[in-house]
């Protein structure tokens, strides 16, 4: 008979030191600190969403409480007439997509450019183009709203789309570096077929990027959505303006903010990006993270 | 990083089909380019000649010389007061951003479970930017009813007046920008997920225990993530406008008279146009003289695989 081999039980003190011992140990102190910190990035939600629901009264209690003593739906229906929400919602939506097509669209164009086609000002011209991602938009700020009152079009959303149809340095470099991941003997077996370089890009590069594309159409979602300063600046009349604008006026009648229902009106402005987020966050996050890997 | 090299660089010879080719460049191209004219060496060069003026928009521009940027620098003290404001939010925001994420992209990096889970909820609020984002905080941050103070009572802390404080405002919005903190992580976390094993599996052979892989392996490897977050949070925070102007209009007493509002201010309140011409020059040259410290410095400390710098 083989006696079996002898393995000495670990020592506690050895258990401890041991590698898978330190190993899950590690991973269970990460698990918590990271639960914890998901936990404090989500409070203010539910803190926004506790709060749209309560009555005017329950908003100021203190103690606060978390669930409502009645939830109040109609604090919902109250915030978005007592700005005309829906209107604002239409004006935020007709100029995000128009942005969002335009913007993607000439942004692919000239991605394929920089990614494919050889010029002897290529080089030069893409270290432009990544200069103008650190350019701030203070800059041009005063002297652009002065051409566009020069033009007339002030108080119209032209100054809020038109510049975004002629592409973005932030998408063109992403969707750049994304084209030059796809095998050039994809170009060159088109071309031996007889495909010319509109044919490569709308039947080769387009169909294989259509990830990189959602990931800018929704980087242009968010950020035309949610942006403030141009609609604030370019646009006067009160049914023309977007949520964002809009949504300041609960805050701007200083005879007490209704809490309840700004907090309302904020969570139904946040909801589509949240949505699309959820939705596309696969794709996005790979896409955002391109820009700061190959960046 | 940026390699050029993928595809071959222009021949010497250039016969027609590299001349079919090189037009095609510029017409694929020809949307950025006009629009590169039209929406930013345009408004430049006009922004430069404007900050030489004096311009109420109603009367036309009269040529001022330098008096614009003679006055910005030596008498008016609104100026000074928005970049001190600015600056301190800066320094507040920015490395606490950095090191934070990155923490939490090392933590994340432990083979925690449902990390792609963690990683949505981490990066949700980097996606709703904007008004709704700071009237919500401004609610969190109500002295009297909000939920940061309600958790400092709970504390036994009595918390300070936040937003209506002008020791507490700028310090208030630091801790709001802590909220976006998912954005630069997934970068980070990415950038972890991408180094080769064999990497530490090698460190191990040589003997480095956890401390000497993260500082000789994770750290350079991730140096120009570290660099490009670092020129990106620099440049994000010295624009900061948004929840400045719905949350406090600079107030209380111009504590939070960030520099982008105050030249906001100027422009679209004051219609001193030139005035907001030369102010933005200003944020522009110590945006790129930080940037430039950033660049510079950087071959001290960013590691670029394949060696030597670029």
């Amino acid at each position: 008979m083989i006696a079996p081999q002898t393995r000495a039980a670990p020592s506690p003190a050895r258990l401890l030191t041991s590698k898978s011992f330190r190993g899950r140990a590690q991973i269970t102190i990460a698990t918590v600190v990271v639960v914890l910190g998901a936990i404090v990035i989500l409070v203010p939600f539910v803190w926004m969403l506790s709060t749209s629901l309560k009555a005017d009264g329950e908003v100021f209690l203190i103690p606060m409480r978390w669930i409502p003593r009645q939830l109040r739906f109609e604090n919902y229906a109250l915030a978005t007439t007592a700005i005309p929400f829906w209107g604002y919602a239409v004006n935020t939506v007709y100029i995000t997509l128009l942005v969002l097509i335009g913007s993607v669209g000439s942004s692919a164009l000239v991605a394929y450019a920089f990614a494919r086609l050889r010029a002897r000002a290529r080089d030069l011209l893409f270290v432009i183009l990544l200069s103008r991602l650190m350019l701030p938009g203070e800059v041009t700020l005063v002297s652009t709203y002065l051409t566009f009152r020069y033009l007339g079009w002030i108080d119209t959303y032209n100054p809020l789309i038109v510049p975004h149809w002629f592409g973005s340095a932030f998408f063109i470099f992403l969707l750049r570096q994304f084209f030059m991941t796809l095998p050039i003997e994809l170009d060159d077996a088109a071309k031996i077929d007889g495909c010319g370089y509109f044919g490569i890009f709308a039947r080769i590069i387009l169909p294989l990027s259509k990830p990189a594309l959602a990931t800018v159409a929704i980087f242009s979602f968010f950020e035309t959505w949610n942006a403030f300063q141009g609609p604030l600046i370019y646009l006067n009349t009160m049914e023309k303006y977007t949520l964002s604008v809009g949504l300041t006026f609960f805050h701007d009648q200083y005879t007490g903010t209704p809490w309840n229902q700004m907090m309302a009106a904020s969570l139904l402005t946040m909801l589509p990006c949240l949505v699309v987020f959820f939705f596309g966050q696969r794709t996005f996050i790979q896409g955002a993270v391109l820009t700061g890997i190959k960046g | 990083m940026l390699d050029a090299s993928r595809t071959p660089a222009p021949k010497a010879r250039r016969g027609p089909m590299a001349r079919r080719e090189e037009l095609a460049f510029y017409l694929f191209a020809s949307p950025w380019l006009i629009g590169f004219v039209l929406w930013t060496a345009g408004p430049m060069i006009g922004s430069l000649l404007l900050s030489l003026t004096s311009y109420d928009i109603i009367t036309p521009p009269q040529f001022s010389g330098l008096d614009n940027y003679a006055r910005m620098l030596a008498s008016d003290p609104l100026v000074w007061q928005s970049l001190k404001v600015t600056a301190f939010y800066a320094a507040g925001a920015v490395p606490l951003q950095l090191v934070g994420s990155l923490l939490l992209a090392l933590l994340m990096n432990q083979r925690i479970p449902a990390v792609a889970g963690f990683r949505t909820i981490y990066y949700m609020p980097s996606v709703i930017a904007g008004v709704p984002v700071a009237l919500l905080w401004m609610w969190i941050f109500n002295p009297e009813f909000g939920i940061v103070n309600e958790a400092l009572a709970a504390l036994g802390v009595d918390g300070p007046q936040w937003l209506f404080s002008e020791t507490w405002v700028v310090p208030a919005f630091v801790v709001m920008s802590v909220w976006t903190i998912g954005s630069p992580m997934v970068i980070y976390l990415a950038g972890l997920q991408g180094i080769p094993t064999h990497l530490y599996e090698a460190a191990e052979i040589d003997g480095a225990g956890p401390w000497a892989k993260f500082a000789h392996v994770t750290m350079p490897m991730i140096s120009p993530i570290i660099f490009f977050n670092t020129v990106m949070q620099i440049i994000v925070s010295f624009q900061i406008f948004t929840p400045a102007y719905v949350m406090t209009r600079g107030g209380p007493n111009n504590a939070s008279l960030f520099v982008g509002l105050y030249l906001y201010q100027n422009a679209f309140r004051y219609f001193q146009m030139g005035y907001a011409a030369a102010l933005a020059w200003l944020v522009f040259v110590i945006i790129m003289a930080l940037t430039l410290i950033v660049i510079r410095t950087s071959p001290l400390w960013v590691y670029y695989e394949g060696g030597g710098g670029r």
